[in-house]
């Protein structure tokens, strides 16, 4: 069961990638990242991490591509045109990402080798929401709060920038 | 039910290359548009593969110190989003335009 | 004895006039230049007084100056006979062109540059003539040639007069670099410049009769004596010093530093002694400077550059007695040029100051009647100079010309006929000046008395200075009697009458005769005319070749090809490798995310090589 819904999940999220990449229409590729991202929670919640499929879809999913997709509606973009061939991305690029691909694929299959599998629900409750939470409160709590002062400064510098100017 | 072929559960590099082929359609997403929001975008979903790994790594070693990762990535990305998309706005008033190449002032 | 005081009297009246001259009025100036010489002249009578010692030079030192290892050198001044000389003729003869150039210089610009130059020029001399050892005598050496280059490019703004500044200190140095080397050989063999010490070994060294160590070191002084003493081949600076101011002429190029080499031989005369190869070349040289600048002489129209020659002559004259071991005979010469040869040059000054600065001899005549003060005082300068009997010229010039009998009797032949063109050539001027009709436009004036009474006094000293002052039983009280042969003295008196006459003959008689040889030997009358064109051959053998060369091969090529070429070059390349390097920088976002990428492979492979991280 793991074993499927995990690849289901994993077509789903890969096919949206690519939807994202080769789509010409900004708005298209925003809904297909929303795609992404929904895939990667299910994903997340099959690796044990409730409180965190949780929060990507709330926040990631909910909050920050609406903000993109506000933008996008703001500014009006359109279409992309087919832009001009650029040949030397085609001979350089492709090739290059195939290799960064087989390397890390490499990487990963003889470092991490045998691993375990993941079963739903097989380890402790290490990402329920209490446990995070006591985490968070605890070890990393100044981290939580230097996040809170930076999503202020964030706020402060969106306005900033995004205003009309008072003339 | 009947045994079928393939295996019941995965194992965790599974996921990690999973998280490797979305970085990597992420940075050819970088490489290849042009529209500066998509661009940003591709950023989006690099962040999220990245989040992914994260995760992965997590359950191996059964702590919630991934998961804490990952929540900090996501509450970057969401100021980083925040604070982008306002420079993207200010640079279509200034430039009226929102093709990536035509961003090139720091050209020597 | 306080020896110190002789130089530095002049040194401070250098200080104060060269420091702040330019405030005080003429008197003033007066008084520190001729009073500080003054003073030094008293304190030289005092030394004189408390006792000249004959054997054992009395020595003054002063305070270490080079203390290296074994090598000390110390500055150290000495008295003796030989110094005694020096330092009376010096300081003498330097007070009475002081006050003579206070008369001459009263019109000139730079008057407090010009006496505070003069007392500069004392202090070397007189430190060259104390110096106790090599070192300090160079000191002096060269100061005097620094003084020589400021005095002779007095009038500055005169192109000729700095490029003859130039000439002499460049000759001069030439001179100088033998003299160099001379020093670093002495202080290499013997491990000292003293004197004492030097010239003690040194006499205990074998005499040599082939090349030795002894014969260079000679030769390297001679080289430097000609060159400070204007003798072949680097005499060429003295006629063109005649650029500069009349005083000058005469203090320096007449009567002192010209006779350094003169000194500087004397002393070394132990070392000499040794090396008899070196005194037969100095002779030989002396001899033929004698007669080749007497030729010269005969030709020259302007009335100092007569003189000038006649000077290069009479030094050639002083190194033939020092190269035939007549030593005091040689010295002796020294003290009686030094008083008619700057009575020459003064007396011309006078001339030259009653025409308003003519020096051509055809713009001259008749000038007896006009300044006759002058021309008296110039008559007996001549007849010294000719050898006429009793004067103090004749002396010198006959214990020069015996011992170069003694020593090699064609010597005597040539230096007799030398003589007789001495004679010629300075009564060719002496007629040419003073007899005969006025051919010039000017109105002659006579000089004031602060420049006629050192005239009379010199002429005084040039007729019985002579008699006065016996050189030779001076420096050398324990040697025997010479004996005189009376037919060598009566050649030599005859060669200066036959000048005399001659000169009466062709200039003031039939003046008409001149032109005529002129014409009749016209090429060889053009050569002597030209100086035997040295200077030119100089130039385009010597100057030229190191013009061109340094100019083509040094500046051009090395300097602004190579040098400038490197440097230059650096920075083209940087500039051309940032050109190159800057195409990376495009602007364009894409291509960094793309290099970013490349970069994150590249590194991924070196983690895999290397082993991966565990």
């Amino acid at each position: 069961m793991d074993a499927i819904l995990f690849f289901v999940f994993a077509a789903l999220a890969v096919g949206c990638a690519v939807s994202l990449v080769l789509q010409s229409h900004p708005i298209a590729s925003a809904l297909s990242l929303i795609g992404v991202m929904g895939s990667l929670g299910v994903l997340y919640l099959l690796l044990g991490g409730e409180f965190i499929a949780m929060a990507q879809l709330i926040v990631y999913a909910g909050a920050i591509m609406v903000l993109f997709i506000f933008v996008i509606m703001l500014l009006n973009a359109g279409a992309e045109p087919p832009g001009p061939k650029a040949k030397y991305l085609k001979f350089i690029g492709a090739p290059l990402l195939i290799v960064l691909m087989g390397l890390i694929g490499y990487f990963v299959q003889t470092q991490m080798g045998a691993t375990e599998v993941v079963k739903f629900g097989s380890k402790s409750d290490f990402g329920s929401p209490a446990s995070v939470g006591m985490s968070l409160f605890t070890q990393y709590l100044l981290p939580f709060e230097v996040t809170s002062v930076l999503i202020l400064i964030a706020i402060l510098g969106a306005i900033v920038l995004a205003r009309k100017e008072i003339d | 039910m009947p045994q079928l072929p393939f295996p019941s559960a995965v194992p965790i590099s599974y996921y990690l290359i999973l998280s490797a082929i979305l970085f990597v359609l992420g940075v050819a997403g970088f490489i290849y548009r042009r529209n500066i929001i998509t661009v940003f975008m591709s950023i989006e979903l690099m962040l999220n593969a990245v989040n992914l790994s994260f995760v992965a790594f997590s359950y191996k070693f059964a702590k919630p110190d991934g998961h804490i990762f990952s929540f900090f990535v996501m509450v970057v990305a969401a100021a980083e989003a925040a604070v982008g998309l306002a420079i993207i706005l200010t640079v279509f008033k200034n430039k009226q335009t929102l093709q990536i190449d035509d961003v090139d002032s720091m050209k020597l | 004895m306080q020896l110190w005081l002789i130089p530095i009297l002049p040194f401070i009246g250098f200080l104060i006039n060269g420091l702040f001259g330019r405030r005080f009025s003429k008197p003033v100036i007066n008084a520190v230049a001729v009073g500080s010489v003054a003073l030094s002249f008293l304190w030289v009578l005092k030394c004189f007084m408390a006792g000249v010692p004959a054997e054992e030079p009395h020595i003054e030192r002063y305070f270490t100056w080079i203390a290296s290892g074994d090598f000390t050198v110390g500055v150290d001044f000495m008295f003796d006979r030989l110094n005694s000389v020096m330092l009376f003729v010096v300081t003498g003869v330097g007070l009475l062109i002081h006050i003579y150039a206070v008369g001459y210089m009263s019109h000139e610009g730079g008057y407090y540059r010009f006496f505070a130059y003069l007392n500069l020029f004392m202090f070397f001399m007189l430190t060259l003539v104390l110096g106790a050892n090599f070192l300090i005598l160079f000191i002096g050496w060269e100061g005097v040639g620094l003084c020589s280059y400021l005095l002779i490019g007095f009038y500055f703004l005169e192109k000729f007069a700095g490029d003859a500044g130039k000439k002499a200190f460049i000759v001069n140095r030439v001179g100088d670099f033998g003299f160099s080397l001379a020093m670093f050989l002495i202080a290499n063999h013997f491990g000292t410049l003293d004197f004492g010490a030097v010239f003690e070994k040194a006499k205990a060294m074998p005499v040599e009769h082939s090349a030795g160590f002894l014969t260079a070191v000679c030769l390297l002084l001679v080289l430097g004596a000609t060159g400070k003493s204007a003798q072949i081949p680097l005499y060429t600076w003295l006629p063109d010093a005649m650029a500069g101011p009349t005083p000058v002429s005469a203090l320096i190029h007449a009567a002192t530093m010209v006779t350094a080499g003169v000194y500087m031989v004397t002393r070394s005369q132990l070392m000499f002694n040794n090396a008899p190869i070196a005194l037969e070349v100095l002779a030989i040289i002396g001899l033929a400077t004698a007669f080749f600048a007497a030729t010269i002489g005969i030709c020259q129209t302007d009335i100092k550059k007569v003189f000038a020659y006649s000077t290069v002559s009479q030094l050639g004259y002083m190194f033939l007695g020092l190269g035939v071991g007549a030593y005091s005979a040689g010295v002796w010469h020294l003290m009686t040029h030094a008083f008619f040869k700057a009575l020459l040059f003064l007396g011309a000054g006078s001339v030259i100051h009653a025409l308003s600065g003519e020096q051509e001899l055809s713009q001259m005549g008749g000038l007896r009647k006009k300044i006759p003060y002058t021309f008296w005082t110039l008559m007996c300068a001549g007849l010294a100079i000719a050898g006429f009997p009793l004067t103090s010229g004749y002396f010198s010039k006959e214990a020069i010309l015996g011992a170069a009998f003694e020593h090699h009797e064609w010597m005597f032949w040539v230096g007799v006929f030398t003589a007789g063109m001495t004679a010629f050539y300075v009564f060719r001027a002496l007629f040419l000046a003073f007899f005969g009709e006025y051919r010039g436009h000017h109105h002659p004036h006579e000089s004031p008395f602060v420049m006629t009474i050192p005239l009379m006094v010199l002429a005084a000293l040039s007729l019985a200075g002579g008699l006065l002052f016996n050189i030779p039983h001076w420096l050398e009280p324990n040697a025997p009697p010479e004996h005189e042969d009376l037919k060598l003295k009566i050649i030599a008196i005859g060669s200066g009458f036959l000048g005399i006459v001659l000169a009466y003959y062709m200039y003031v008689v039939n003046t008409n005769l001149p032109v005529k040889i002129a014409n009749t030997f016209s090429a060889v009358y053009r050569v002597i005319y030209n100086k035997y064109f040295v200077d030119e051959a100089y130039d385009s053998v010597i100057v030229h070749p190191l013009e061109e060369g340094s100019r083509v091969l040094l500046w051009k090529g090395i300097d602004a090809g190579m040098i400038d070429g490197t440097v230059n070059g650096v920075g083209h390349t940087a500039r051309g490798f940032g050109k190159i390097l800057r195409w990376a920088q495009a602007g364009n976002i894409r291509g960094y995310a793309a290099w970013v990428a490349f970069g994150s492979v590249l590194v991924l492979i070196a983690i895999g090589l290397v082993g991966g991280s565990k």
